[in-house]
């Protein structure tokens, strides 16, 4: 790895360990969710996170000479770069549905902004991915919208998974160490931009069902965010999650299909 | 062994007959993947560009175009898979909407200005034809694949999801 691709491959890293890792906990309802077409629609939606992973690692291959199935098999856990928030367990649905509507939301305005990016790899599959990720939005926040006021177990239940991923989710925006130099070099236009623009948008779509989100007077979060994810400083459930995600790898060394 | 040399037209013939491992009454070529063919004495080198960046098929489709062109004598076979490249619901064939209405999947509608003004356009059934129809799920059984219900026939159906 050259000094000059460090904050690309950092931010890259990022991208991609974020899919994975919310693809992996979006794979755990499958057989499991409430109804059927919500069975069908996570199983979906974490074969589209897996899919896009893929895609940032296959950018970083070139960068680092390393195979997407090494990036995703054969690194330890504190080696991943995704944020806390995507590794958390699954919870109750109503977290699930929150946590993948913040995501959504957070990946519609990072992905606009890396269609104007000056690296014209990522811009090229920003523009690819973003196709594809229009229908998780429509999915989540059309759940949000329904779930966040139809009875009274579905109300406590949608406060209570936004009052506790809302923090978490800031986590998404955590500086990068090359965020400078990312910036400067118009390869995306920093987290605090993208973290303004997703207030914007989440903010409308919660107020509709009267959700309120801890904001001061200029839209600014009020509460600590959850970072330390982008440094490796991970909590223990990534761990589990990766011990989970390379059983099969490491047992079965070299298997193929 | 010396191989074969084989024209660049006759490996997009060959290429036609490989169906797409999920929706098999459309070609390789009628889904608008193979974006690029090169031969250079009896090398072949296939680009396909996926469809869903996901796809679990594309391990099949990739192996599918190895052995077919094995199978006639091409000894040096050689898949990119261009991820980089971005795949569209426009680049189907003209017939492959015919062929996937017959086969009870309804086609994606050429992309309008946004997805959002493609998905408000009416969706026919493709069993009995009605317009009557709304949608269940914005996800199928296959990633590319979207469920809706016919209130004229009462009966579910498939639909290719507009990219």
């Amino acid at each position: 790895m050259t000094k000059a691709n460090a904050p690309v491959i950092e931010m890259l890293t990022a991208l991609a360990d974020d899919e994975l890792v919310i693809g992996h906990r979006d794979s755990e309802w499958t057989g499991y969710a409430p109804i059927l077409e919500e069975d069908i629609a996570f199983s979906n939606i974490a074969q589209d996170e897996i899919g896009h992973s893929l895609v940032w690692y296959t950018l970083l291959e070139r960068l680092l000479q390393r195979s997407p199935d090494a990036m995703a098999f054969e690194r330890q856990w504190l080696d991943f770069r995704c944020c806390r928030f995507v590794a958390y367990p699954r919870g109750d649905f109503a977290y699930t549905v929150v946590r993948q509507y913040l995501f959504d939301e957070a990946e519609h305005v990072r992905l606009e902004a890396l269609a104007q990016s000056s690296y014209g790899p990522i811009r090229d599959a920003a523009a690819r991915i973003m196709k594809e990720e229009a229908y998780h939005l429509l999915h989540s926040e059309a759940l949000v919208e329904r779930l966040g006021d139809a009875t009274d177990e579905s109300r406590r239940r949608m406060h209570a998974a936004t009052a506790t991923a809302f923090p978490q989710s800031l986590g998404l925006f955590e500086r990068l160490e090359h965020e400078d130099v990312l910036v400067r070099e118009r390869v995306f236009p920093g987290n605090a931009k993208l973290q303004t623009a997703w207030i914007e948008r989440i903010v409308a779509t919660f107020g509709a069902v009267s959700i309120t989100l801890p904001l001061d007077g200029s839209s600014k979060p009020l509460c600590l965010a959850d970072y330390g994810g982008r440094a490796g400083d991970h909590t223990s459930d990534l761990e589990q999650l990766i011990a989970d995600l390379h059983m099969v790898y490491q047992s079965v060394s070299g298997a193929s299909w | 062994m010396v191989s074969v040399p084989i024209s660049e037209q006759a490996v997009w013939d060959i290429l036609r007959t490989i169906p797409d491992p999920e929706i098999p009454v459309l070609s390789l070529i009628d889904l608008g993947i193979v974006t690029r063919v090169r031969t250079d004495d009896g090398a072949v080198e296939v680009t396909l560009c996926p469809t869903f960046s996901g796809c679990p098929a594309l391990h099949q489709m990739r192996m599918d175009v190895e052995e077919t062109l094995v199978s006639h004598g091409c000894t040096q076979v050689t898949v990119i898979v261009d991820q980089r490249a971005s795949w569209t619901t426009d680049l189907l064939a003209e017939n492959a909407r015919r062929r996937l209405q017959a086969f009870g999947i309804a086609p994606p509608p050429p992309r309008g200005e946004s997805l959002p003004a493609t998905l408000a356009l009416p969706v026919k059934c493709p069993h009995c034809g009605s317009s009557e129809t709304k949608l269940d799920s914005e996800f199928g059984a296959t990633l590319c694949k979207q469920l809706y219900l016919c209130n004229s026939c009462h009966q579910a159906f498939e639909r290719f999801k507009p990219l």
